[in-house]
């Protein structure tokens, strides 16, 4: 009997994926399939050698059922009908032995059903994690140019395609193919002019898969766009919702929407058509093919020739009909294997995305002084030096960490092709507050993220206590960086877990004593769990003030000598500004800051203010220079407080 | 539900009705098959009867053909219907959210309807697809399978019998454990993802503390425990297959042995035999489907409830019986108004507010953070309703007017403002579709945005993309104010909508306000002083309550919120930014 594996899985639901969808373009299909071979073998070698001869093993144990049909009649039915006494023991003995392959043909096809479970989540595991980990090395750039929606599909969509190629098409393709081969055989075997005619058949039934796959494919290429253009458009007007309401555009909206809708209906019509039409079709042409091989067959069985008999007829029959379906399913497989290597290849690409480089080997260790002279400990001195080991002979120095900044001649460009900052010279001694002004897109952020090595310069040097900033490790240099940025973004953990982000082994009070710090245990008291309240969705429960207030807290706990501060525009009221502003400056006492500025206060307090403009510092000084001087600075401030 | 959803299937009845009946036939058709197959062998080959052969043979690609016939009409009518059917959801949900008013928005969140409107009517597509074609297909095919194996032999049907019970309680079996740990295992999933989102959005943060290591801890344990489940759960799936092997072969085998014996003993033919193997495999094939289309729907089922949610929603705010289409003046009354957004909230949103607007005034509106400014001026043009008292426009309740009056003529530019993918001309004839080159134009002179407008190269027919990404925040606000401003409103609403634009083109948006649109009775929100102490009167709010209403001078001199904010923000607070610059 015909008992292709594939007939005991759930046959994947309708409007779904089949042989129909549209084509994805993978550039080196074979390569990234060996790629993503080698990937699930690295740890799964021998789980995977298991499970193609389970399949093996199960495939068999399904041919040699459909053998026994022909031996059931021609060798056992038929001599029997024959005999006065018919004696059942050689077909007692003949059922025992093929139960016996079954029963090991099924318990293959449990056993590699079960390892590929393994195989298959341990690898979607392996990918996430590899993913998740290189995705954290990798350079902020990365992050500037790829979407984060792109990025999510990578993990979501990507993965999930990978899920359905791995536990189900790779092994039902082998299994087709093991099908399709052993049949095949066994066809021959009995009758070559019946295969032959089979043979023909199939050929009819690819060639019908052929044009109605194309038909199909034409609408299922609308179809994606029809969707893609009614999903934008619902996000597009939900979000503006209100502002729909607030213009009574409502029937204007649903009108637009009804001639988008009215489209997908028109394309997803007829993608489902031609996909639902495919069965069918191909079902009857398989039964076509039955009855044909039944009038030869029958035309040969009766005419006796080549020793052609009714059992083998009865045995060839099931072979025809099992011989359309799996391969009906590999071009279904192939599909949906060309769908899943078009995933990997994205998931390839973000692994294969250059991390962050760190050449640097000066590190930052705990020091004290003794006579004098810096040395490292491992106590809590509350002093922190930079260890630089020279390369030459090996010898260490020890150098205060201060926070003395200088940028000298600096030049720098999000691409090689288009320079933003020009010819940047600024310092900034222990303790010092500098302010940076401008217009958006003067280049203040730009700056700022220079310090910390989120982007690399082109030209000129940043030093740090007199350092490099390219011979410090990254990871010492962002220690002793504090950076509160003007969107604040907030984990999925409490309260108490989000200020700790900044010093992972603080304890409770002193994470209370952050938050004291940045006037932030006010509010916090009187959330509903304190310090211990969930914050989700990006502290989304909070208010913009009160998010700002926990970032502050965050860098405090901290405590690292240079901070670099990115005011927020956003318009919180004048109490709360004023809380996170006390905040702010409470923080900033005592260390190097660098400070993009929104407010006047901020600005009339700073060592020094730096005026930019497109890239290039055109005033520098204190508030009563840069207003003596009459140029931009005083420009910008008179402007400003002409109304105020 | 079902009610709900049913009224959905309206024009595409016809095509849900003759999709099953197709369906049906088709089944019909692939039993009677294997019986001519059967007769084929027995009546043509053992009896030796070419000419049966053929007949026989005629009659079965006569049956093949009318079988492709209607699995094409059951393809062809069901997809109709499930397309139909899922665009009359996302019609009449869309149609329905059309007349939400603001708390129903609410309460369902943007993210919440998008989900609702997409992913939610694929599923039920494909549900009701399914519904539609197997379901019906998988019993009748189950039932009329099982009764030819009774025609041919009720002993050996028998055998089906048992075995279709014990494969069903098994697969009942496997499948209500599976879904247990998937439905434990999917928000797991989600969370997983969702953190995901979370360090990609917050990359900066994780770098800057240097916090790429417990990061990746972080997740492997996630990622680890996601893998145990998911293998605890796909592992009694794994039981699935040889199950089903098992009770096939049993039967195949049961089958071939008491058929010999029956086809010895001459109660059975070969050909009968050869047919009841090829119901045994119907039978199975449709309890497996039977059980996979019951898992599909289980799981649509949350959609269906999703979507019954937003159909069965009503607006709050509905058009009186017999409304005033006539706004007589800007003038504006507050009578002892109080608000809550929850009808069960114990503290008002807004206090008994007892204010009194002339037409054509300037009003501005100060407070903290959760004072409740944009609550108060969303009331008059009734984008909530009050929960006491009553606001009065142009002497007449709110409640009294057509809404889509009221609403033209009190314009309100919202804070969180939205401009739509389009060209800069078609964004600002939302507020008048009519408007010529000239009036766009206009507007956008008053409202200081054709000076940036006219620097793009595409001056007024600019693509704005979708979100208006493509433009700053401050030429955000600039198009959101003219864009009100063509509406022609008696009463004019700026909720906080200068505040990325700097102050020197602040004073004169305010300015040309003045002179332009005198008779318009202007409400200004805002954060900065200068943006309001001009204006005839000043409302100062502090939590829901009216703390004071009147003139700057007045305000300085009594009111001590006024007074402080006032000092902190000339003292040196204020903002920094683009003055002069932009």
């Amino acid at each position: 009997m015909p008992q292709n594996e594939k007939n005991a899985k759930p046959i994947q639901g309708p409007g779904g994926r089949g042989p129909r969808g549209p084509k994805p373009n993978v550039k080196n299909p074979g390569k990234l399939f060996l790629r993503l071979l080698s990937y699930i073998m690295k740890n799964y070698a021998v789980h995977c050698i298991l499970v193609v001869i389970c399949i093996f093993i199960t495939v068999l144990a399904n041919v040699q059922g459909t053998w026994f049909m022909q031996t059931l009649i021609d060798s056992y039915i038929m001599p029997l009908m024959k005999q006065a006494n018919p004696d059942f023991s050689g077909l007692a003995h003949a059922i025992f032995r093929v139960a016996c392959f079954y029963l090991i043909g099924a318990l293959a096809a449990y056993t590699y059903s079960r390892i590929m479970v393994n195989v298959t989540q341990g690898t979607l595991k392996n990918l996430r994690d590899d993913m998740f980990t290189h995705m954290e090395e990798l350079p902020i750039s990365y992050f500037d140019t790829h979407s984060h929606g792109d990025i999510m599909s990578t993990y979501t969509n990507d993965i999930d395609t990978l899920r359905q190629m791995i536990s189900q098409s790779i092994p039902q393709f082998l299994n087709s193919i093991i099908t399709i081969v052993s049949v095949f055989v066994s066809m021959l075997l009995l009758n070559i002019p019946l295969t032959l005619l089979t043979l023909l058949m199939v050929g009819v039934t690819l060639f019908s898969t052929k044009k109605i796959g194309a038909l199909s494919a034409r609408y299922f290429i609308a179809q994606q766009k029809d969707i893609a253009a009614v999903n934008g458009f619902i996000e597009e007007m939900m979000n503006g919702q209100k502002v729909v309401k607030v213009f009574t555009h409502e029937q204007e909206s649903i009108a637009d929407f009804n001639r988008i809708n009215d489209q997908l209906f028109d394309s997803a019509n007829n993608a489902n058509k031609f996909g639902n039409i495919l069965m069918p079709v191909n079902a009857q042409i398989g039964n076509i093919s039955y009855v044909l091989c039944s009038i030869v067959g029958g035309i040969l069985a009766l005419g006796g020739y080549g020793g052609f008999t009714l059992g083998k007829l009865a045995s060839f029959l099931t072979y025809n009909k099992s011989f359309g379906q799996p391969i009906n399913q590999l071009s279904m497989q192939l599909n949906n294997i060309v769908m899943a290597l078009a995933g990997s290849e994205r998931i390839f690409s973000l692994l294969d995305e250059k991390p962050e480089t760190d050449d640097g080997y000066v590190t930052l260790v705990r020091a004290k002084k003794e006579n004098g002279n810096l040395t490292e400990t491992t106590e809590r001195t509350g002093m922190w030096a930079w260890k630089h080991t020279h390369q030459a002979d090996g010898s260490v120095d020890y150098v205060e960490l201060k926070g003395d900044v200088v940028f000298d001649d600096v030049d720098f460009g999000y691409v090689p092709e288009k320079t933003v900052l020009h010819n940047v010279d600024l310092y900034a001694t222990p303790g010092q507050k500098i302010a940076f002004v401008g217009s958006t897109g003067a280049g203040k952020t730009t700056i700022t993220n220079l310090i910390n090595r989120f982007y690399d310069i082109q030209d000129g040097k940043i030093r740090y206590d007199g350092i490099n900033i390219n011979k410090i490790k990254k990871d010492d240099l962002r220690h002793s960086l504090g950076i509160v940025l003007q969107d604040t973004h907030l984990f999925t953990a409490t309260v108490m877990e989000n200020i700790r982000y900044g010093k992972l082994d603080a304890t409770d009070e002193e994470v209370i004593a952050a938050a004291k710090l940045a006037n932030a245990d006010t509010f916090i008291q009187q959330l509903p769990d304190g310090y211990h309240t969930m914050l989700t969705g990006d502290g989304a429960n909070l208010s913009q003030g009160q998010r700002q207030l926990l970032a502050i807290a965050r860098a405090a706990i901290a405590d690292p000598p240079v901070l670099i501060l990115d005011e927020a525009t956003s318009s919180i009221d004048t109490r709360t500004e004023k809380i996170v502003q006390d905040g702010m400056d409470k923080l900033m006492a005592g260390r190097t800051t660098f400070v993009i500025a929104h407010r006047l206060s901020t600005v009339r307090n700073s060592d020094c203010i730096i005026v930019l403009e497109q890239g290039r510092v055109i005033e520098r000084g204190n508030h009563d220079q840069l207003i003596e001087k009459r140029g931009k600075y005083y420009q910008l401030y008179t402007g400003n407080l002409a109304e105020g | 539900m079902l009610k709900t959803l049913g009224a959905q299937v309206k024009e595409f009845k016809k095509d849900s009705f003759l999709t099953p009946v197709f369906m049906i036939l088709e089944v019909f058709m692939e039993t009677i098959i294997p019986l001519m197959m059967a007769s084929i062998i027995d009546d043509g080959v053992e009896a030796g009867d070419i000419n049966h052969i053929y007949v026989m043979g005629a009659w079965m690609v006569v049956a093949a053909c009318f079988s492709l016939f209607c699995g094409v009409m059951g393809g062809k009518y069901g997809a109709r219907a499930s397309a139909g059917f899922a665009r009359n959801l996302r019609r009449a949900m869309y149609e329905n959210i059309q007349t939400f008013s603001f708390s129903n928005i609410d309460k369902f969140s943007t993210a919440g309807l998008v989900t609702r409107l997409t992913t939610d009517v694929t599923n039920l597509q494909n549900a009701y697809q399914m519904l539609l074609r197997m379901c019906v297909r998988a019993p009748i095919s189950l039932i009329c399978a099982m009764c030819m194996a009774f025609f041919i032999s009720p002993k050996l049907a028998s055998i089906y019998l048992i075995a279709v019970i014990v494969l069903g309680i098994i697969l009942a079996f496997i499948t209500v454990r599976a879904h247990h740990y998937f439905m434990e295992v999917f928000p797991k999933y989600d969370d997983l993802n969702a953190s995901v989102q979370e360090n990609v959005s917050a990359i900066r943060v994780v770098k800057a503390y240097v916090r790429e290591d417990y990061e990746k801890t972080k997740f492997k344990t996630a990622s680890q425990n996601i893998y145990n489940m998911f293998v605890k759960a796909e592992g009694i799936l794994a039981f699935n297959n040889p199950v089903m092997q098992i009770t096939v072969y049993s039967c195949i085998l049961c089958i071939s042995w008491f058929g010999a014996k029956m086809i010895v003993g001459s109660t059975l033919s070969t050909g009968n035999l050869m047919s009841l193997l090829t119901y045994c495999m119907n039978i199975m094939m449709s309890l497996m489907m039977l059980s996979m289309v019951f898992v599909m729907l289980t799981m649509s089922v949350a959609s269906a409830e999703r979507i019954c949610e937003v159909l069965n929603e009503k607006s709050d705010i509905t058009n009186p019986d017999e409304p005033d289409y006539n706004v007589a003046d800007g003038s504006i009354t507050f009578d002892h108004v109080t608000f809550r957004y929850n009808a069960t909230a114990a503290k008002p949103v807004l206090d008994d507010i007892c204010l009194s607007i002339k037409s054509g005034e300037t009003i501005g509106i100060l407070g903290g953070t959760g004072s409740s400014k944009s609550s108060l001026v969303s009331l008059i043009s009734r984008l909530y309703d009050v929960s006491e008292g009553t606001v009065y426009v142009g002497g007449k309740n709110v409640r009294s007017y057509d809404l889509d009056t009221l609403r033209n003529e009190v314009s309100v530019v919202l804070q969180n403002n939205v401009l739509f993918s389009g060209t800069i001309y078609e964004n600002l004839r939302w507020g008048d579709a009519n408007a010529t080159d000239e009036e766009c134009r206009r507007a956008c002179e008053l409202a200081c945005a054709s000076e940036f407008i006219e620097r793009f190269p595409d001056g007024y027919n600019t693509y704005i993309e979708q979100g208006g990404t493509n433009v700053s925040g401050g030429q955000k606000q600039r198009l959101c104010i003219a864009r009100a401003l063509l509406k022609r409103p008696k009463i004019l609403i700026l909720d906080d909508s200068t505040s990325a634009v700097d102050t020197a083109t602040d004073a004169k948006i305010r300015h040309a306000f003045l002179t332009e649109i005198p008779d318009t009775t202007k409400l200004i929100i805002a954060q900065r002083i200068s943006s309001v102490q001009d204006a005839d009167r000043i409302i100062v709010l502090n939590n829901g309550v009216l703390d004071a209403f009147g003139t700057h001078e007045e305000l300085l001199a009594t009111n001590e919120i006024y007074r402080e904010v006032y000092e902190s923000q000339t003292s040196g607070s204020g903002d920094f930014d683009e003055g002069g610059a932009a």
